[in-house]
């Protein structure tokens, strides 16, 4: 077998295509959308050849329907969308973070509200990804900043979705769903790839939520003979519905007391130059492109800026940021939203720095000058 | 034919906190427990028997059965169990579903299982009414009917499902009522053993919501009014459609065989592996 990483020149969504690939997910549910939809073109031609499944549905609320019910079976699974497909997947979103079913859901940003501007980059979806559905929930959303990202997130993506029992978001947006870049996939050999823990007890002995010492309880597939139940209703640890308080308290605290002992592993965060930084630019996906050119500008020019890189926007890494206060005069979220992880990082910041925002919602990035002339500005 | 106490150890999980949560009279435990004299007549494995359920009282049944069982969303069970079967198509996938649960907000989702031709048997138990939510008009409420959101009476024309089903292809279509429990057993057993999607509706009755505003009496009264109405396909084939008026037609109104969805998806990965070996060969 090749062991050596081959490089291609491919778009950020066949490069998530090829970490489905990579990571094992055997299959496939979705419905055409702008901008995701090669994702699953390239899933249709690939998976089947694999001895895996595709199946395109009649709208996004079946095809996360389905891939819950093909997670339920034993199989890796992931979606692909885009906006107001993801607004359609809400509903069975929950279902899946209290039923507990991985999955991975790949969102390619485009511009919204409604059918918005389809063939346009936008990052308005951060807070829906985090709260779209319905009740109080925990969720895990990577954010990839580069091609080649998209690809190593999704393969950590399916990891993590396996790992913590839980539904995972790849929010990317269409300005790495789009690009094409020369990028090193490494042999499938090279990939870790993690699946989620089977029971091993007997089968009159297993209780499909009485979660292990991880805080995550170990999943039956449906037909391995640990015949149990699966309800979007609160469930005791039988799986079975329950309005008793202790036992509600129990499955929604257990929900996010897992998510709470992972998090340091599932906060990807890359920090550049920011050992001296006396100024932050906070960015993610294809803001980080704008951002690290922006960041070269300003260091020759004398000024110490750094750049903190988000990989994972939920949970949210606050020590990212935390662990810079003291140092930091001011702070810089550029975004391609009205401010959404702004919000997140004036919480952090607590008055301690200065904490600016720089926004565009009409369907054009922001651009290495106008971040340049920003933190100029502010400096000054 | 197993006794209801041997049905009742065998198939009822006994870790559950019983009572159940339906009402006094209704028909839903009727059709839930024929379906097990079914199951347990084709002597299904319970480990491969996969019973999925959508929202509303229906939607309850899979929780007190000892298969492996799957509680969705409103509307959805029937694409949950697409994913289910096409990832383990060795299960049987059951579903149960009620007349708003199958036909108002998972209507897109039955007429496209139904297209597909998925091995799914899906049993729509039709009572005409919104039970769980204290009876609301469904897309089945008959013209005129009274419910609780149309007190003065419903405007909208009510989907007849089994003509609906099959004409958006399902390849079974089997209608009875839960009065008449051994052709329901009957065709609930045929249907398993087709290789297809097949439906069978069931009319039953809401004592408490749709039979109480309507005044249709008690329980039985209802069941006495399932029994008039129905007339059997064979019977119902030789009379005139004006003889026909406010009948019920029960049976199997329809059987056929086409290829199925999995089995055509097999030939799908079989074709893409021989592709692939050819461009490796010709690669090398």
């Amino acid at each position: 077998m090749n062991k050596k990483s081959s490089y291609r020149l491919i778009q950020g969504n066949e490069a998530a295509a090829e970490g489905a690939l990579a990571a094992g997910v055997s299959f496939f549910a979705g419905y055409p959308i702008t901008p995701s939809t090669e994702i699953a073109e390239i899933l249709a031609d690939r998976l089947p050849a694999n001895g895996g499944t595709f199946i395109q549905m009649e709208d996004e609320i079946g095809s996360i329907a389905a891939i819950i019910g093909a997670s339920i079976g034993g199989r890796k699974v992931l979606t692909a969308t885009s906006g107001p497909g993801f607004s359609l997947m809400q509903e069975n979103l929950g279902f899946a973070c209290l039923a507990e079913v991985p999955l991975v859901i790949v969102n390619v940003m485009r511009g919204g509200p409604s059918t918005g501007m389809p063939t346009s980059p936008s990052q308005g979806d951060v807070m829906q990804a985090r709260w779209g559905t319905h009740g109080d929930h925990p969720i895990i959303v990577l954010s990839p900043g580069s091609v080649e990202e998209a690809f190593h997130y999704t393969v950590k993506a399916v990891n993590f979705a396996e790992k913590y029992r839980n539904p995972v978001i790849v929010l990317m947006d269409e300005i790495i769903g789009h690009m094409r870049a020369r990028v090193s996939l490494p042999p499938t050999s090279m990939i870790e790839r993690v699946n989620r823990v089977h029971p091993n007890m007997p089968p009159e002995w297993y209780l499909p939520y009485e979660r292990s010492a991880t805080g995550v309880a170990p999943m039956a597939s449906f037909g391995d003979g640990y015949r149990h139940h699966v309800t979007g209703l609160v469930h005791d640890a039988k799986g079975f519905p329950t309005a008793d308080p202790n036992e509600a308290r129990n499955n929604i605290r257990g929900l996010f007391t897992k998510i709470e002992r992972g998090f340091r592993e599932l906060c990807l965060v890359d920090y550049e130059f920011m050992d001296d930084a006396e100024h932050a630019i906070i960015a993610y996906g294809g803001m980080v492109l704008s951002a690290r050119s922006a960041l070269e500008q300003l260091r020759k020019s004398g000024r110490k800026v750094g750049l903190i890189k988000l990989g994972t926007l939920w949970p949210f890494p606050r020590f990212a940021l935390e662990q810079y206060l003291p140092q930091l005069k001011t702070i810089l979220v550029p975004e391609l939203n009205m401010g959404q992880i702004y919000r997140e990082v004036l919480r952090v910041n607590a008055g301690k720095a200065v904490v600016e925002k720089l926004n565009r919602v009409n369907g054009t990035i922001i651009t290495p000058n106008e971040i340049v002339k920003t933190v100029k500005g502010l400096i000054r | 034919m197993i006794s209801n106490s041997e049905l009742v150890n065998k198939y009822f999980r006994h870790n559950k906190k019983f009572p159940h949560i339906w009402c006094p009279g209704c028909g839903i435990g009727t059709i839930l427990g024929n379906m097990l004299r079914a199951i347990d007549a084709l002597a299904l494995d319970k480990n491969e028997i996969a019973f999925v359920s959508g929202i509303g009282c229906t939607g309850r049944a899979p929780v007190y059965v000892d298969f492996n069982t799957l509680h969705t969303t409103h509307g959805r069970a029937l694409p949950f169990a697409t994913g289910l079967k096409l990832a383990r198509p060795e299960l049987k996938v059951l579903v149960a579903t009620g007349d708003g649960d199958a036909t108002a907000i998972g209507g897109n989702h039955l007429i496209h299982a139904c297209r597909r031709n998925i091995d799914i048997t899906t049993i729509i138990f039709n009572n005409y009414i919104y039970g769980m939510t204290g009876g609301q008009y469904s897309p089945t409420t008959p013209h005129g009917d009274k419910a609780s959101t149309c007190k003065l009476g419903n405007i909208e024309r009510p989907f007849n499902i089994s003509q609906l089903v099959e004409a958006a292809g399902a390849t079974f279509v089997g209608r009875t009522t839960s009065y008449h429990t051994l052709q329901l057993q009957s065709i609930i057993k045929k249907a398993i053993m087709h290789k297809g999607f097949s439906v069978v509706e069931v009319i039953t009755h809401c004592p408490t919501t749709y039979g109480h505003i309507n005044k249709k009496g008690s329980a039985v009264d209802m069941l006495k009014w399932q029994k008039e109405v129905a007339v059997d396909k064979s019977r119902a084939d030789k009379m005139d459609p004006k003889e026909l008026e406010g009948k019920i037609i029960t049976g199997i109104l329809m059987e056929k065989q086409l290829p199925e969805f999995c089995e055509q998806y097999d030939t799908i990965i079989e074709k893409a592996q021989s592709l692939k070996n050819n461009q490796q060969g010709e690669s090398k």
